[in-house]
């Protein structure tokens, strides 16, 4: 060990790249990682080898039966050569340049993420594919498959030095963690959701009316909330030892941090800022989803899927709500944490944060395409005019941003009640259809605005800045 | 009661007015005007004041000098003047302005402010943070909000 410090020193003494990718340090540390990685697999071997079942080998290698585990053995095998290659040979990044992640691959990765159009792509259709591919998803050995995978992807890629100090900013680090956390619940709701949709495929009830055995809180709820209060507390100990505090230089007045993040927890709503007017992503569409959420019972009319997990008979509610916590949400927040650099611009995971990256965005409002395409001047009144004289014009110049929010909160609603949405209307009656209607077309009007502003740069559709008044 | 009541709201409202406060004055002057060549962009009072002191002819063709508020209209963080892309961006949502304090990108609805600025009797030019001009408001044309250019 004091060897290798010395080596360690003397690398990073006599290195010229103020960046390096690989650092005996850094290689040092991923052996510790793929070790954990190691641990983790033996366990499943263990368990696969008395869960799973048998394969059977091709008949050029002897065509006889194996046991599941033996893959994952192998598998584990080979990450424990890899961990002890990295503990042995840190000092010697040559010897492990198989274990980084290559350019080609790095420039394909920035290349999707590294604009918002792309990611959002990437991130809605994903979500589509989640819910066809549910059944298959929600195996035990191909949700671990895609941990392994997940951890895999950022083993490597802590070989880049970008993608490092993303990652490894104090701030960032919970959200690495939340990733992991949001996958393994919603894995989770889907293993359940998947077997009782099985069972009453089978006209069976639900496992969790067969499992119903009463438990008492004294001691069974008591013991499990204080082993889980000692465990929180023990990790947030030890999270506060390990991980500093991402302090950073005293406020002022007249400089602000480049880029400059909202707590994360808040980097969707930040994101919405991006698109909306403040008094709109900031005030009135986080108010409409507060008040939404409080409103879906109301607002639902199914009766199913009360006290148990299930997919099939809410798909409607369930994708919603997926839709909109996980692309708009979750997704935004990665977009926020990961993406976002100096400026606002967006980086991809490999890409140097560039103060000067340049980004074109002349961003056009709707009522400057209308009045320009039909080769009309914007209606302006006279200079010097009162408010009265001046709002008619400001209406008038405003007039087709008008119109088409009307369209789309008050006309598209009784479209969809006639159309896709004509059982919901039946079910629902006038009043609760309104309001159901609203929000959802309230939530979809994020994505609508980001797709616009990507597409043809769409500023606002009803742009009054003198009245402090745009959406 | 209501007379404690009263008094002790009054004391409040008392309270919400100093003797004495602790900021910069809001008239203060910033040289000559030939301190501010055209086309170009000044930091120089940016970090005590708050200002940035632009001189250019890309706003209406007039060759102005004007000091603009470093204040981003969008939600108010400080934005950077980049020199080699000749723009004013927000750190925070990405707005960015024209040399002229016009907004062109990001979600800023309305461009930056100009705050008021005269040439003082001592021939150094003089600016006065407690006004200020917006320019969808018409208030640009207003002749406290520039000196001539051709001063400098």
């Amino acid at each position: 060990m004091n060897s290798l410090s010395l080596i360690t020193s003397c690398l990073t003494l006599g290195s010229t790249d103020p960046h390096p990718n690989v650092t005996p340090s850094v290689l040092y540390g991923l052996g510790w990682l793929y070790l954990i990685l190691f641990a983790m697999n033996a366990v499943w071997t263990w368990k696969s080898y008395h869960r799973d079942c048998h394969f059977r080998l091709p008949e050029f290698l002897g065509g006889m039966g194996m046991p599941n585990a033996a893959v994952w053995a192998m598998y584990s095998i080979a990450l424990l050569l890899v961990s002890v290659t990295h503990l042995t040979c840190a000092s010697v990044p040559e010897a492990l340049r198989w274990f980084v992640m290559p350019d080609f691959a790095k420039s394909a990765i920035d290349f999707v993420v590294a604009d918002a159009r792309r990611y959002f792509a990437v991130t809605t259709f994903g979500f589509i594919g989640m819910l066809l591919l549910r059944n298959w998803l929600a195996k035990p050995s191909v949700g671990w498959v895609l941990l392994n995978l997940s951890l895999l992807f950022l083993c490597v890629s802590l070989t880049d030095w970008d993608f490092r100090q993303i990652v490894g900013k104090p701030d960032n680090v919970p959200i690495v963690a939340m990733l992991f956390i949001v996958g393994f619940f919603t894995w989770l709701f889907f293993y359940r959701a998947n077997e009782n949709d099985r069972r009453s495929a089978l006209g069976k009830g639900p496992i969790e009316a067969e499992n119903n055995e009463k438990v008492l809180t004294w001691p069974d709820l008591v013991y499990t909330e204080m082993i889980c209060m000692i465990a929180v507390t023990a990790l947030l100990i030890l999270w506060g030892i390990a991980l500093q505090a991402p302090l950073e230089e005293p406020a002022s007045a007249v400089k602000t941090p480049n880029p400059s993040k909202a707590p994360w927890y808040f980097l969707g709503l930040q994101e919405m800022l991006v698109y909306y007017d403040p008094w709109l992503a900031g005030v009135v569409f986080p108010s409409v989803i507060l008040g939404g959420m409080m409103a879906i019972p109301y607002i639902d009319f199914n009766k199913l899927g009360n006290g148990y997990y299930t997919f099939n008979e809410r798909k409607f509610a369930i994708t919603t709500f997926m839709f909109g916590f996980l692309p708009l949400w979750v997704g935004m927040i990665i977009l926020g944490t990961f993406l976002r650099g100096p400026n606002w611009n967006v980086f991809g995971i490999y890409e140097f944060w560039d103060v000067h990256k340049l980004e074109a965005l002349n961003n056009v409002n709707l009522s400057e395409y209308f009045w320009y395409g039909i080769g009309q001047p914007l209606p302006m009144a006279p200079a010097g005019a009162d408010f009265w004289t001046q709002a008619p014009y400001i209406l008038l110049r405003e007039l087709v941003g008008f119109v088409a929010i009307g369209v789309y909160l008050g006309v598209l609603p009784m479209v969809m009640a006639m159309t896709v949405f004509k059982k919901f209307f039946l079910r629902m009656g006038f009043l609760r259809f309104m309001v159901f209607s609203n929000l959802v077309l309230m939530m979809a009007a994020l994505p609508l605005k980001m797709v616009l502003r990507w597409a043809v740069n769409l500023k606002y559709f009803i742009a009054i800045p003198e009245w402090f008044f745009n959406v | 009661m209501a007379a404690t009541s009263l008094i002790w709201l009054l004391d409040l409202a008392r309270f919400m007015f100093p003797n004495v406060l602790v900021e910069p004055p809001t008239k203060f002057k910033i040289g000559p005007a030939s301190d501010y060549p055209l086309g170009g962009v000044s930091t120089k009072w940016l970090a005590a004041r708050g200002v940035w002191i632009v001189h250019t002819d890309q706003y209406k063709g007039r060759n102005l000098i004007y000091a603009l508020a470093s204040v981003c209209t969008h939600l108010g963080c400080t934005p950077n003047w980049l020199e080699g892309e000749q723009k004013y961006k927000c750190p925070c949502h990405g707005s960015g302005f024209y040399i002229n304090g016009v907004n062109f990108e990001g979600p800023a609805p309305r461009p930056l402010e100009r705050l008021g600025i005269k040439l003082a009797s001592d021939g150094q030019l003089e600016v006065d943070k407690s006004v200020k001009f917006q320019e969808e408001m018409g208030q640009w044309e207003d002749s406290n909000s520039f000196v001539d250019g051709a001063l400098a």
